[in-house]
Protein backbone atom coordinates (compact mmCIF):
# COMPACT_ATOMS: atom_id res chain seq x y z
CA UNK A 1 0.00 0.00 0.00
CA UNK A 2 1.35 3.40 -0.82
CA UNK A 3 -0.12 7.12 -0.67
CA UNK A 4 0.87 8.77 -4.25
CA UNK A 5 0.71 12.51 -4.44
CA UNK A 6 -0.45 14.21 -7.54
CA UNK A 7 -1.26 17.67 -8.86
CA UNK A 8 -3.52 18.50 -11.56
CA UNK A 9 -5.04 21.61 -12.92
CA UNK A 10 -7.86 23.31 -14.55
CA UNK A 11 -8.88 26.61 -16.43
CA UNK A 12 -12.58 27.54 -17.23
CA UNK A 13 -14.31 30.07 -19.45
CA UNK A 14 -17.66 30.90 -17.31
CA UNK A 15 -20.81 32.40 -19.67
CA UNK A 16 -22.93 35.11 -17.44
CA UNK A 17 -26.88 34.07 -18.17
CA UNK A 18 -28.22 32.66 -21.00
CA UNK A 19 -29.73 32.84 -24.15
CA UNK A 20 -33.07 32.01 -23.93
CA UNK A 21 -35.16 34.22 -25.33
CA UNK A 22 -32.74 36.95 -24.46
CA UNK A 23 -32.54 36.06 -20.86
CA UNK A 24 -34.23 39.11 -19.49
CA UNK A 25 -34.58 40.93 -16.12
CA UNK A 26 -36.97 43.49 -15.09
CA UNK A 27 -36.98 45.63 -11.71
CA UNK A 28 -39.38 48.50 -10.40
CA UNK A 29 -38.00 50.71 -7.94
CA UNK A 30 -40.21 52.80 -6.21
CA UNK A 31 -39.83 55.47 -3.05
CA UNK A 32 -42.04 55.74 0.20
CA UNK A 33 -42.77 59.10 1.76
CA UNK A 34 -40.18 58.29 3.84
CA UNK A 35 -37.82 58.46 1.60
CA UNK A 36 -37.20 55.54 1.43
CA UNK A 37 -36.64 53.21 -1.81
CA UNK A 38 -38.19 49.69 -2.39
CA UNK A 39 -36.58 47.40 -5.21
CA UNK A 40 -38.83 44.77 -6.37
CA UNK A 41 -37.87 42.14 -7.94
CA UNK A 42 -38.65 38.45 -8.96
CA UNK A 43 -35.81 36.41 -8.34
CA UNK A 44 -34.88 34.86 -5.56
CA UNK A 45 -31.73 35.23 -2.66
CA UNK A 46 -30.57 31.37 -2.20
CA UNK A 47 -27.86 32.81 0.12
CA UNK A 48 -25.47 33.79 -2.43
CA UNK A 49 -26.03 37.54 -1.55
CA UNK A 50 -28.18 39.04 -4.18
CA UNK A 51 -30.17 40.76 -2.24
CA UNK A 52 -27.44 42.47 -0.42
CA UNK A 53 -25.73 43.16 -4.18
CA UNK A 54 -28.37 44.74 -5.59
CA UNK A 55 -29.45 47.10 -2.52
CA UNK A 56 -25.83 48.31 -3.19
CA UNK A 57 -26.90 48.94 -6.71
CA UNK A 58 -29.79 50.84 -5.96
CA UNK A 59 -28.72 52.77 -3.73
CA UNK A 60 -25.34 54.13 -5.31
CA UNK A 61 -27.46 54.57 -8.10
CA UNK A 62 -29.94 56.81 -6.90
CA UNK A 63 -27.57 58.54 -4.69
CA UNK A 64 -29.22 57.46 -1.23
CA UNK A 65 -27.36 55.82 2.21
CA UNK A 66 -27.40 51.80 1.89
CA UNK A 67 -30.18 51.77 4.53
CA UNK A 68 -32.62 53.78 2.73
CA UNK A 69 -32.92 50.32 -0.14
CA UNK A 70 -35.30 47.48 0.87
CA UNK A 71 -35.16 44.88 -1.47
CA UNK A 72 -38.44 43.21 -1.90
CA UNK A 73 -38.74 39.48 -3.85
CA UNK A 74 -41.43 38.51 -1.93
CA UNK A 75 -43.46 37.54 -4.75
CA UNK A 76 -43.03 36.45 -8.52
CA UNK A 77 -46.92 36.20 -9.62
CA UNK A 78 -46.83 39.76 -8.38
CA UNK A 79 -43.57 40.94 -8.95
CA UNK A 80 -41.91 42.18 -12.38
CA UNK A 81 -40.64 39.01 -14.42
CA UNK A 82 -37.70 37.32 -13.98
CA UNK A 83 -36.34 34.51 -15.65
CA UNK A 84 -35.08 33.29 -12.06
CA UNK A 85 -31.76 32.88 -10.05
CA UNK A 86 -29.70 30.42 -12.20
CA UNK A 87 -26.81 30.22 -14.06
CA UNK A 88 -24.62 32.83 -12.23
CA UNK A 89 -27.11 35.49 -13.72
CA UNK A 90 -28.10 37.81 -10.55
CA UNK A 91 -25.42 39.96 -10.06
CA UNK A 92 -25.19 41.22 -14.04
CA UNK A 93 -28.92 40.91 -15.20
CA UNK A 94 -30.78 42.23 -11.86
CA UNK A 95 -27.93 44.86 -10.95
CA UNK A 96 -28.53 46.25 -14.74
CA UNK A 97 -32.14 46.09 -14.51
CA UNK A 98 -31.71 47.64 -11.36
CA UNK A 99 -29.41 50.43 -12.27
CA UNK A 100 -32.08 51.12 -15.39
CA UNK A 101 -35.05 51.36 -12.77
CA UNK A 102 -33.04 53.14 -10.13
CA UNK A 103 -32.33 55.91 -12.70
CA UNK A 104 -35.48 56.90 -13.31
CA UNK A 105 -36.67 56.97 -10.38
CA UNK A 106 -33.78 59.24 -9.35
CA UNK A 107 -34.62 61.66 -12.01
CA UNK A 108 -38.14 61.95 -10.65
CA UNK A 109 -36.67 62.67 -7.06
CA UNK A 110 -34.44 64.85 -8.29
CA UNK A 111 -37.61 66.73 -10.55
CA UNK A 112 -39.28 67.07 -7.21
CA UNK A 113 -36.53 68.16 -5.35
CA UNK A 114 -36.08 70.83 -8.18
CA UNK A 115 -39.22 72.13 -7.72
CA UNK A 116 -39.13 72.63 -4.15
CA UNK A 117 -35.89 73.70 -4.36
CA UNK A 118 -37.18 75.93 -7.21
CA UNK A 119 -34.03 75.00 -9.66
CA UNK A 120 -33.29 73.43 -12.42
CA UNK A 121 -33.27 69.41 -11.85
CA UNK A 122 -30.05 68.79 -13.67
CA UNK A 123 -27.97 71.07 -11.40
CA UNK A 124 -28.92 68.93 -8.56
CA UNK A 125 -26.47 66.30 -7.15
CA UNK A 126 -26.91 64.04 -4.21
CA UNK A 127 -24.27 63.21 -1.57
CA UNK A 128 -25.35 59.86 -0.91
CA UNK A 129 -26.00 60.41 2.76
CA UNK A 130 -29.74 61.43 2.21
CA UNK A 131 -29.51 65.13 0.85
CA UNK A 132 -30.24 66.44 -2.72
CA UNK A 133 -28.60 69.59 -2.80
CA UNK A 134 -27.57 72.42 -5.94
CA UNK A 135 -23.97 71.29 -7.39
CA UNK A 136 -21.46 74.03 -5.75
CA UNK A 137 -23.78 75.36 -3.28
CA UNK A 138 -24.27 72.73 -0.76
CA UNK A 139 -26.47 74.60 1.16
CA UNK A 140 -29.52 74.64 -0.91
CA UNK A 141 -30.28 71.41 0.11
CA UNK A 142 -33.25 69.15 0.76
CA UNK A 143 -33.87 65.71 2.27
CA UNK A 144 -34.70 62.69 0.14
CA UNK A 145 -37.18 62.68 2.88
CA UNK A 146 -38.56 66.00 2.27
CA UNK A 147 -38.73 65.46 -1.30
CA UNK A 148 -40.04 62.02 -0.99
CA UNK A 149 -42.93 63.76 0.73
CA UNK A 150 -43.45 66.99 -1.49
CA UNK A 151 -43.93 64.35 -4.13
CA UNK A 152 -46.27 62.25 -2.65
CA UNK A 153 -48.58 65.32 -0.89
CA UNK A 154 -47.74 68.51 -3.10
CA UNK A 155 -47.05 67.80 -6.41
CA UNK A 156 -49.11 64.51 -7.37
CA UNK A 157 -45.67 62.66 -8.22
CA UNK A 158 -44.77 59.06 -8.27
CA UNK A 159 -40.95 58.70 -7.75
CA UNK A 160 -40.69 55.56 -9.51
CA UNK A 161 -38.70 53.83 -11.95
CA UNK A 162 -38.67 50.85 -14.44
CA UNK A 163 -35.76 48.74 -15.65
CA UNK A 164 -35.27 45.96 -17.60
CA UNK A 165 -32.32 44.00 -19.51
CA UNK A 166 -32.33 42.13 -22.25
CA UNK A 167 -29.87 40.85 -24.50
CA UNK A 168 -31.12 40.36 -27.57
CA UNK A 169 -31.52 36.59 -28.55
CA UNK A 170 -28.80 35.65 -31.32
CA UNK A 171 -30.10 32.75 -33.13
CA UNK A 172 -28.07 29.94 -34.69
CA UNK A 173 -26.60 30.92 -38.26
CA UNK A 174 -27.77 27.61 -40.33
CA UNK A 175 -24.57 27.58 -42.17
CA UNK A 176 -22.57 28.05 -39.79
CA UNK A 177 -23.72 27.17 -36.51
CA UNK A 178 -22.58 30.78 -35.61
CA UNK A 179 -23.99 32.38 -32.72
CA UNK A 180 -23.20 35.11 -29.85
CA UNK A 181 -25.53 33.59 -27.03
CA UNK A 182 -23.23 35.73 -24.00
CA UNK A 183 -22.00 38.99 -23.73
CA UNK A 184 -19.80 38.40 -20.44
CA UNK A 185 -17.40 35.68 -19.43
CA UNK A 186 -15.96 35.38 -15.76
CA UNK A 187 -12.76 33.14 -16.04
CA UNK A 188 -10.92 30.56 -12.90
CA UNK A 189 -8.14 28.59 -12.74
CA UNK A 190 -8.11 25.99 -10.02
CA UNK A 191 -4.55 24.07 -8.53
CA UNK A 192 -5.44 21.17 -6.57
CA UNK A 193 -2.94 18.42 -4.84
CA UNK A 194 -4.46 15.09 -3.83
CA UNK A 195 -3.28 11.97 -1.99
CA UNK A 196 -4.43 8.64 -3.34
CA UNK A 197 -4.20 5.37 -1.85
CA UNK A 198 -3.71 2.84 -3.81
CA UNK A 199 -5.04 -0.42 -1.52
CA UNK A 200 -8.38 1.54 -0.81
CA UNK A 201 -8.49 3.60 -3.78
CA UNK A 202 -9.59 7.13 -1.47
CA UNK A 203 -8.66 10.09 -3.02
CA UNK A 204 -7.85 12.93 -0.25
CA UNK A 205 -7.68 16.66 -1.27
CA UNK A 206 -5.12 18.34 0.44
CA UNK A 207 -4.59 21.32 -1.04
CA UNK A 208 -6.50 24.51 -3.43
CA UNK A 209 -5.22 27.05 -5.01
CA UNK A 210 -7.53 29.18 -7.32
CA UNK A 211 -7.70 32.71 -9.02
CA UNK A 212 -10.80 33.76 -9.96
CA UNK A 213 -12.26 36.54 -12.39
CA UNK A 214 -15.17 38.21 -11.15
CA UNK A 215 -15.55 41.64 -13.27
CA UNK A 216 -15.16 43.91 -10.28
CA UNK A 217 -16.47 42.50 -6.97
CA UNK A 218 -19.38 44.66 -5.75
CA UNK A 219 -19.07 42.95 -2.44
CA UNK A 220 -15.60 41.45 -1.96
CA UNK A 221 -16.43 39.47 1.27
CA UNK A 222 -19.58 37.64 -0.29
CA UNK A 223 -17.56 36.99 -3.49
CA UNK A 224 -15.05 35.57 -1.04
CA UNK A 225 -17.57 33.93 0.96
CA UNK A 226 -19.45 32.29 -2.58
CA UNK A 227 -15.69 31.39 -4.25
CA UNK A 228 -14.78 29.33 -0.87
CA UNK A 229 -18.39 27.71 -0.07
CA UNK A 230 -18.78 27.02 -4.26
CA UNK A 231 -15.36 25.59 -4.69
CA UNK A 232 -15.77 23.04 -1.93
CA UNK A 233 -19.50 21.83 -3.24
CA UNK A 234 -17.15 21.65 -5.85
CA UNK A 235 -14.72 19.41 -4.62
CA UNK A 236 -18.19 17.53 -2.97
CA UNK A 237 -18.94 16.64 -6.31
CA UNK A 238 -15.52 15.78 -7.66
CA UNK A 239 -14.80 13.09 -5.21
CA UNK A 240 -17.88 12.32 -3.12
CA UNK A 241 -21.61 13.09 -4.14
CA UNK A 242 -23.22 10.80 -6.35
CA UNK A 243 -26.61 8.78 -6.08
CA UNK A 244 -24.80 5.52 -7.57
CA UNK A 245 -23.57 3.10 -6.72
CA UNK A 246 -26.78 1.37 -5.75
CA UNK A 247 -26.06 -2.53 -5.65
CA UNK A 248 -27.35 -4.82 -6.41
CA UNK A 249 -30.39 -2.99 -7.46
CA UNK A 250 -31.59 0.79 -8.19
CA UNK A 251 -33.78 0.76 -5.44
CA UNK A 252 -30.77 0.78 -3.27
CA UNK A 253 -29.20 3.80 -4.34
CA UNK A 254 -28.87 6.88 -1.48
CA UNK A 255 -32.35 8.01 -0.17
CA UNK A 256 -30.79 10.21 3.07
CA UNK A 257 -27.60 12.09 4.34
CA UNK A 258 -26.67 8.43 5.57
CA UNK A 259 -26.27 7.09 2.53
CA UNK A 260 -25.62 10.23 0.65
CA UNK A 261 -22.27 11.17 0.75
CA UNK A 262 -20.46 14.38 1.43
CA UNK A 263 -17.42 15.48 3.13
CA UNK A 264 -17.66 17.49 6.50
CA UNK A 265 -15.68 19.73 8.13
CA UNK A 266 -13.15 17.13 9.20
CA UNK A 267 -12.27 16.64 5.41
CA UNK A 268 -11.37 20.05 4.83
CA UNK A 269 -8.63 20.83 2.41
CA UNK A 270 -6.95 24.49 2.56
CA UNK A 271 -8.10 26.59 -0.37
CA UNK A 272 -6.07 29.73 -1.22
CA UNK A 273 -8.01 32.14 -3.60
CA UNK A 274 -6.97 34.89 -5.62
CA UNK A 275 -9.86 37.47 -6.54
CA UNK A 276 -8.84 39.65 -10.17
CA UNK A 277 -11.05 42.01 -11.03
CA UNK A 278 -11.19 43.93 -14.64
CA UNK A 279 -14.51 45.39 -14.65
CA UNK A 280 -17.07 43.85 -17.44
CA UNK A 281 -17.93 46.46 -20.18
CA UNK A 282 -21.70 45.22 -19.75
CA UNK A 283 -21.93 44.84 -16.07
CA UNK A 284 -23.61 46.91 -13.65
CA UNK A 285 -20.69 48.68 -12.04
CA UNK A 286 -18.33 46.17 -13.83
CA UNK A 287 -19.45 43.01 -12.28
CA UNK A 288 -20.09 39.53 -13.64
CA UNK A 289 -21.06 36.81 -11.69
CA UNK A 290 -19.09 34.36 -9.44
CA UNK A 291 -22.03 32.00 -9.15
CA UNK A 292 -21.31 28.27 -10.35
CA UNK A 293 -18.23 28.87 -11.60
CA UNK A 294 -16.74 28.53 -8.42
CA UNK A 295 -17.61 24.65 -8.13
CA UNK A 296 -16.40 24.24 -11.70
CA UNK A 297 -12.92 24.32 -12.06
CA UNK A 298 -12.56 21.99 -9.05
CA UNK A 299 -13.55 19.04 -11.08
CA UNK A 300 -11.40 18.67 -13.73
CA UNK A 301 -8.78 19.44 -11.80
CA UNK A 302 -8.98 16.99 -9.05
CA UNK A 303 -9.22 14.54 -12.35
CA UNK A 304 -6.03 15.67 -13.56
CA UNK A 305 -4.68 15.23 -10.19
CA UNK A 306 -5.24 11.80 -9.77
CA UNK A 307 -3.93 10.81 -12.81
CA UNK A 308 -0.84 12.93 -11.80
CA UNK A 309 -0.80 10.68 -8.39
CA UNK A 310 -1.31 6.84 -10.28
CA UNK A 311 -1.91 7.59 -14.07
CA UNK A 312 -5.54 6.69 -14.33
CA UNK A 313 -7.98 8.46 -16.04
CA UNK A 314 -11.16 8.74 -14.24
CA UNK A 315 -13.80 10.07 -17.07
CA UNK A 316 -16.96 9.54 -15.03
CA UNK A 317 -17.84 12.01 -11.79
CA UNK A 318 -17.34 11.76 -8.83
CA UNK A 319 -14.36 9.59 -8.53
CA UNK A 320 -15.25 7.20 -5.82
CA UNK A 321 -12.94 5.12 -4.52
CA UNK A 322 -14.46 1.80 -6.15
CA UNK A 323 -13.51 3.50 -9.65
CA UNK A 324 -10.08 4.35 -8.77
CA UNK A 325 -9.55 0.61 -7.65
CA UNK A 326 -11.09 -1.03 -10.91
CA UNK A 327 -9.08 1.51 -12.93
CA UNK A 328 -5.67 0.61 -10.97
CA UNK A 329 -6.64 -2.98 -11.15
CA UNK A 330 -6.90 -2.98 -15.24
CA UNK A 331 -3.91 -1.02 -15.31
CA UNK A 332 -1.98 -3.04 -13.05
CA UNK A 333 -1.19 -0.77 -10.12
CA UNK A 334 -0.15 2.72 -9.56
CA UNK A 335 1.71 4.53 -12.38
CA UNK A 336 2.58 7.90 -10.93
CA UNK A 337 2.37 10.45 -13.85
CA UNK A 338 6.16 11.69 -13.13
CA UNK A 339 7.56 8.03 -13.49
CA UNK A 340 6.30 6.92 -16.54
CA UNK B 1 -52.27 14.96 24.65
CA UNK B 2 -50.76 15.50 27.92
CA UNK B 3 -49.10 18.76 29.49
CA UNK B 4 -45.24 19.03 29.15
CA UNK B 5 -43.97 21.70 31.46
CA UNK B 6 -40.17 22.92 31.06
CA UNK B 7 -37.85 25.62 30.64
CA UNK B 8 -37.15 27.47 27.48
CA UNK B 9 -34.39 29.96 27.75
CA UNK B 10 -34.43 30.51 31.03
CA UNK B 11 -38.48 31.46 31.04
CA UNK B 12 -41.04 28.38 32.47
CA UNK B 13 -43.46 26.98 30.10
CA UNK B 14 -46.44 24.87 29.57
CA UNK B 15 -47.82 22.96 26.26
CA UNK B 16 -49.17 20.12 25.19
CA UNK B 17 -47.74 17.55 22.72
CA UNK B 18 -49.43 14.82 21.18
CA UNK B 19 -48.52 11.35 21.85
CA UNK B 20 -45.03 10.49 20.35
CA UNK B 21 -44.84 14.14 19.22
CA UNK B 22 -40.86 15.23 19.40
CA UNK B 23 -39.28 17.67 20.83
CA UNK B 24 -38.97 19.59 17.45
CA UNK B 25 -42.23 19.34 16.37
CA UNK B 26 -43.23 20.68 19.65
CA UNK B 27 -40.52 23.11 20.19
CA UNK B 28 -42.36 24.64 16.64
CA UNK B 29 -45.74 24.13 16.47
CA UNK B 30 -46.47 23.98 20.14
CA UNK B 31 -44.75 26.25 21.67
CA UNK B 32 -43.94 28.57 18.26
CA UNK B 33 -40.12 28.58 18.49
CA UNK B 34 -39.41 28.38 15.12
CA UNK B 35 -34.96 28.63 15.42
CA UNK B 36 -34.58 24.93 15.55
CA UNK B 37 -34.90 23.52 11.59
CA UNK B 38 -36.68 20.53 10.32
CA UNK B 39 -33.76 19.08 8.12
CA UNK B 40 -33.99 15.61 7.66
CA UNK B 41 -36.30 14.81 10.64
CA UNK B 42 -33.87 11.42 11.42
CA UNK B 43 -31.20 13.29 13.12
CA UNK B 44 -28.49 13.47 10.09
CA UNK B 45 -28.43 16.77 9.40
CA UNK B 46 -28.24 18.74 12.77
CA UNK B 47 -30.23 21.79 11.66
CA UNK B 48 -32.83 21.33 14.93
CA UNK B 49 -29.74 21.20 17.26
CA UNK B 50 -30.78 22.42 20.51
CA UNK B 51 -29.25 21.90 24.53
CA UNK B 52 -31.19 20.09 26.89
CA UNK B 53 -29.61 20.65 30.62
CA UNK B 54 -26.61 21.76 28.76
CA UNK B 55 -25.68 18.84 26.38
CA UNK B 56 -26.79 19.33 22.73
CA UNK B 57 -29.59 17.09 21.43
CA UNK B 58 -31.14 16.98 18.08
CA UNK B 59 -34.86 18.07 18.85
CA UNK B 60 -36.00 15.44 15.84
CA UNK B 61 -35.12 12.08 17.97
CA UNK B 62 -36.08 13.57 21.21
CA UNK B 63 -39.72 12.85 22.24
CA UNK B 64 -41.00 16.07 23.68
CA UNK B 65 -42.24 14.44 26.97
CA UNK B 66 -38.67 13.78 27.63
CA UNK B 67 -38.41 18.00 28.23
CA UNK B 68 -40.61 17.29 31.13
CA UNK B 69 -38.60 19.58 33.81
CA UNK B 70 -35.65 20.23 32.15
CA UNK B 71 -33.69 23.29 30.30
CA UNK B 72 -34.20 23.71 26.99
CA UNK B 73 -32.01 26.17 24.75
CA UNK B 74 -32.42 27.26 21.79
CA UNK B 75 -30.91 29.72 18.99
CA UNK B 76 -33.93 32.16 19.92
CA UNK B 77 -32.68 32.52 23.39
CA UNK B 78 -29.09 32.90 22.36
CA UNK B 79 -29.25 36.64 23.33
CA UNK B 80 -32.87 37.89 23.63
CA UNK B 81 -31.62 41.41 23.68
CA UNK B 82 -28.92 41.93 21.10
CA UNK B 83 -26.41 39.53 19.23
CA UNK B 84 -24.35 36.89 21.34
CA UNK B 85 -20.84 36.85 20.83
CA UNK B 86 -21.56 33.57 18.32
CA UNK B 87 -23.81 35.83 16.44
CA UNK B 88 -21.81 38.30 16.11
CA UNK B 89 -18.24 36.25 14.77
CA UNK B 90 -21.07 33.96 12.59
CA UNK B 91 -21.98 37.55 11.18
CA UNK B 92 -18.35 38.87 11.13
CA UNK B 93 -17.13 35.85 9.40
CA UNK B 94 -20.11 35.32 6.95
CA UNK B 95 -20.65 32.02 8.08
CA UNK B 96 -24.21 31.71 7.02
CA UNK B 97 -25.80 32.03 3.39
CA UNK B 98 -28.90 30.42 3.30
CA UNK B 99 -29.01 30.16 6.91
CA UNK B 100 -31.14 26.78 7.45
CA UNK B 101 -28.19 24.92 9.51
CA UNK B 102 -27.13 28.03 11.39
CA UNK B 103 -29.11 28.18 14.60
CA UNK B 104 -27.99 24.12 14.68
CA UNK B 105 -24.80 25.32 14.26
CA UNK B 106 -24.67 28.08 17.24
CA UNK B 107 -26.48 25.77 18.94
CA UNK B 108 -23.43 23.30 18.83
CA UNK B 109 -20.99 26.29 19.31
CA UNK B 110 -22.24 27.25 22.24
CA UNK B 111 -22.54 23.89 23.88
CA UNK B 112 -18.52 23.38 23.18
CA UNK B 113 -18.13 26.92 24.24
CA UNK B 114 -19.79 26.16 27.54
CA UNK B 115 -17.75 23.00 28.26
CA UNK B 116 -14.73 24.12 26.46
CA UNK B 117 -13.85 27.98 26.17
CA UNK B 118 -10.28 27.62 24.57
CA UNK B 119 -11.45 24.89 22.16
CA UNK B 120 -8.86 23.61 19.38
CA UNK B 121 -9.71 23.58 15.23
CA UNK B 122 -10.04 20.38 15.67
CA UNK B 123 -12.33 20.37 18.57
CA UNK B 124 -14.22 22.69 16.80
CA UNK B 125 -14.35 20.67 13.95
CA UNK B 126 -15.68 17.59 15.58
CA UNK B 127 -18.23 19.69 17.39
CA UNK B 128 -19.90 20.96 14.58
CA UNK B 129 -19.50 17.55 12.67
CA UNK B 130 -22.72 16.27 13.13
CA UNK B 131 -24.50 19.71 11.35
CA UNK B 132 -24.84 19.73 7.98
CA UNK B 133 -23.92 22.50 5.81
CA UNK B 134 -24.36 23.05 1.92
CA UNK B 135 -23.20 26.13 1.03
CA UNK B 136 -20.40 27.78 3.39
CA UNK B 137 -17.74 24.81 2.93
CA UNK B 138 -17.57 25.42 7.12
CA UNK B 139 -14.33 27.47 6.98
CA UNK B 140 -15.91 30.57 8.15
CA UNK B 141 -17.98 28.82 10.12
CA UNK B 142 -14.81 27.24 12.05
CA UNK B 143 -13.01 30.59 11.96
CA UNK B 144 -16.67 32.41 13.16
CA UNK B 145 -16.40 29.80 16.39
CA UNK B 146 -12.86 29.59 17.16
CA UNK B 147 -12.95 33.90 16.93
CA UNK B 148 -16.18 33.87 19.54
CA UNK B 149 -13.74 31.83 22.04
CA UNK B 150 -11.18 34.50 21.64
CA UNK B 151 -13.27 37.10 22.38
CA UNK B 152 -14.90 35.86 24.89
CA UNK B 153 -11.43 34.92 26.58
Amino acid sequence: MALHRGRGFAAINYPIGMNLGGDPSQALVHSNPDGKFTVALSAIDLGQGMKSVVRQIAAETLGVPVEDVYVDTADSDTGPHDMGSFASRGTHRMGNAVIRAAQEARSVMLEAAAEELEVDAADLVTDGRGNIHVKGAPSRSITTMAAAQAAQFRQGRTIAGRGIFLVPLSDVDPETGEMSPVTTFAHAAMLVEVEVDDETGEVAVTDMQSAYEVGRALNPRLVEQQLRGGAWMGMSHAAWETTEPCYPARDHGPVDFNTYLMPGPGDLAPHHISVLERPAEDGPFGGKGPGEMCANPVLPAVVNAVYDAVGVRIDELPVTPEKVLRALRAQGGARPRRRL
Amino acid sequence: MRPVTFTLNGAPRAAFAAEGQNLLDFLRRGVGDLSPKYGCGQGSCGACTVIVDGETRLACLMPAEDAAGRRVETAAGLDPQGRHPLQEAFMEHFAAQCGYCTPGMLMAARALLDRNPRPSRDEVIEAISGNLCRCTGYEPIIAAILSAAEARA
